[in-house]
């Protein structure tokens, strides 16, 4: 196990000090050398390095024979008999690699009296539908729920399984790969079957500044998981063949937690899940005082949007955390991002450069947002926004936009 | 009882700067920070020494970081914000590990410190998975509960958290021993205080090796490793578009506009 520099190939370029994280790379008399101890073997300078100059050495094996794992899962997840949306966008993606294998997609419910809740799910392209239904399984819990997995994984061999990158995806689906001795990739924004047959998974690292492809070579199942609106919805197939139901039987010891749910309480706010948004209206410390954002509140409401905010104004205690996007928040992707007051510092944009359109409103012509922004508009958030919401009652023609 | 805390000394974001040319991110003398997330990890940790010394129990807070020998300093920097001690596991053993063979290392060592409680950020800002804490708590067979957002009670070997979901919260009570992530809602970190900081001057941080765990070669480092990162590259760069200027009431005009023709109005 190691990283060598052949010499013969290295010219001393300096590419690969720049991008070494560790900072463990020197070059002198045009020849690059690593610095063992510094170095974290994560690959970038290999990657980098335009002349194939570095090489990292592995010697591993299967530990079996891995051509016994086959189909494509996708983990259905339901809260309360509602399917999460991203399970449908897992589909478009869970599809695309059965095909690429030959082999059958199928999407894995667990949880209780789930016939209702899986009748959505016969309109798409999938071959199977495999059901856990238990009272234990009627609420997340991370315990049960990995341990019923693992042990569905270990009978039925899946080669890939996706999951969405939601609380419980992540929370859970960590769990199975570590039982299984298995990879798991995280908030994955492409996932495709290489030449080798590998499931290839593409994300981003260091809040979106690097993007890493990562592969699964030895072990199975391979794992992803992916976070919600970075695929595109999976069409329906209403006149294809249903998907097979199967029921499935867990067995009860697996049911064993430490943990006991007590109460789950909804937040009221429906714009609290601005993950979910298709257009999100952030403020940052520029909409001056806390009760401004009742203003980015009425344009959000107006475009059938969320509220969100940079971590400036969540620190001042303007809005609660969970409307924070960024490096510390959440990650969104909508289709329409509209920043008001924000300055745009690094760990903001980790949060939201993936959007489809930026919209910046900026007093300050300077400001780093600028330069990420598709539009962006040099002026005072608190004079435009009010100014486009009644632009947008006006043109729908209702009763408050009066003045037009 | 004996409390454990997970940190990772991670780059700086805001020293790191992108090359204009190659479009690459140039990582040169940029500085180290703890992970923001598991700053709240560590306040958490000591407010619960702290809440429990107030009920006459005694406590330790003890920080534990894998990585090379810099790694040093955010475990110094752990001290002086109210750890008690900390260990330093590293080897280049454990070089290339992804988050199997880094939840394995970190779990063998916290096995041979026996906490009730460990204490871990929700995720790290450079690898962003969030996995190596419910991968703690499978490899010692722990409890888990993560995403926690604030601690309700702790009595004998249960503890009551609330959990932070994308559509409210979930009150969980989770029997001890138990592997906790924290989301940054839970609290606000301390700055370091001037007994802290001289206990971080003075403190001994031994350093555990490889052999030190009894790890086998196969379960750290590359060959621990199931997933591989086979290229590294930059994402797609975006720049800026159109930039407008004029009147409050032009500019919404033509913001209008621009909505429409989105199809967003």
């Amino acid at each position: 196990m190691s990283i060598r520099v052949i010499e013969e190939k290295c010219n001393g370029c300096t590419l690969c000090v720049k991008v070494c994280p560790q900072g463990g790379i020197q070059v002198k008399d045009k020849l690059a050398t690593i610095e063992l101890d510094r170095c974290n073997l994560c690959g970038a300078c290999v990657s980098a390095c335009q002349f194939r100059a570095i090489k990292i050495e592995i010697e591993k094996q299967p530990r079996e024979d891995l051509s016994r794992y086959s189909g494509v899962w996708v983990f259905g997840e339901q809260s309360r008999g509602r399917i999460a949306p991203v399970v449908f966008e897992l589909i478009t993606a869970g599809r695309q690699l059965a095909d690429a294998r030959k082999c059958d997609l199928a999407v894995v419910v667990l949880g209780e009296s789930l016939d209702k809740a899986i009748q959505g799910l016969s309109d798409y392209p999938i071959d199977k539908i495999l059901i856990c239904d238990a009272r234990e399984l009627a609420a997340y819990d991370a315990e049960r729920y990995s341990r019923v997995l693992s042990d569905l994984c270990r009978q039925l061999k899946p080669e890939i399984v996706l999951a969405g990158a939601t609380t419980t995806g992540r929370s859970f689906l960590s769990r199975v790969a570590v039982q299984l001795y298995t990879g798991l990739t995280a908030d994955c924004t492409g996932l495709a079957i290489g030449e080798d047959g590998l499931l290839h998974q593409t994300r981003p690292a260091f809040g979106g500044n690097i993007m890493a492809e990562i592969i699964c070579p030895y072990t199975r199942p391979q794992m992803s998981t992916v976070r919600h609106k970075v695929i595109p919805m999976c069409p329906k197939s209403p006149n294809g063949r249903k998907p097979d139901v199967v029921r499935l039987n867990p067995k009860p010891q697996l049911f064993g937690s430490r943990s006991e749910l007590l109460e789950f309480i909804e937040q009221v706010e429906s714009t609290i899940n601005i993950v979910d948004a298709d257009v999100i209206v952030s403020g940052g410390r520029g909409i001056q005082a806390p009760d401004n954002f009742a203003v980015l509140e009425e344009l959000a409401k107006a475009l059938g949007g969320a509220v969100g905010a940079s971590r400036a104004a969540v620190d001042a205690g303007w809005i609660p955390y969970s409307h924070q996007v960024g490096q510390t928040g959440k990650t969104v992707c909508p289709k329409l991002y509209i920043a008001c007051g924000i300055s745009g510092a690094v760990q903001h944009l980790a949060g939201m450069s993936s959007a489809d359109t930026i919209i910046a409103i900026n007093k300050d012509p300077n400001a780093p947002i600028f330069q990420v922004a598709d539009f962006g508009i040099v002026g005072d958030c608190l004079e435009v926004v009010p100014l486009l919401t009644r632009r947008i009652a006006a043109l729908r023609g209702t009763a408050e936009g009066s003045t037009g | 009882m004996k409390i454990a805390v997970c940190i990772k000394q991670v780059p700086q974001t805001t020293e790191v700067k992108i090359d204009p040319e190659t479009h690459t991110l140039i990582r040169e003398g940029v500085e180290s920070q703890i992970n923001p997330f598991d700053l709240y990890a560590l306040e958490e940790a000591v407010r619960v020494r702290e809440r429990l010394a107030e009920q006459a129990e005694e406590s330790t807070v003890t920080v534990i970081t894998m990585g090379p020998p810099q790694a040093e300093a955010a475990l110094r920097e752990a001290i002086s914000l109210g750890g008690d001690d900390a260990i330093l596991l590293s080897d280049r053993a454990f070089a290339g590990s992804d988050t199997w063979a880094t939840s394995y290392a970190l779990a063998r060592a916290l096995a041979k410190i026996e906490p009730d409680l460990v204490f871990c950020g929700m995720q790290a800002i450079d690898g962003d998975t969030g996995q190596v804490g419910p991968g703690i708590a499978v490899h010692l067979d722990y409890g888990q509960a993560a995403y926690v957002a604030r601690i309700e009670s702790i009595e004998k070997r249960r503890i009551t958290v609330k959990r932070l979901l994308e559509t409210g919260y979930e009150r969980v009570a989770v029997r001890m021993p138990a592997v906790l992530t924290v989301v940054k809602e839970i609290n606000e970190p301390r700055t370091p205080s001037l007994r802290g900081k001289m206990n971080a001057k003075k403190a001994e941080i031994p350093v555990w090796r490889a052999a030190d765990i009894a790890a086998p070669e196969d379960k750290i480092g590359l060959l621990g490793s199931p997933t591989q990162v086979i290229k590294v590259f930059s994402p797609p760069h975006r720049e800026g578009g159109e930039r407008w200027t004029g009147e409050p009431a032009e500019l919404a005009d033509k913001l209008c506009e621009l909505l429409a023709e989105m199809k967003i109005v």
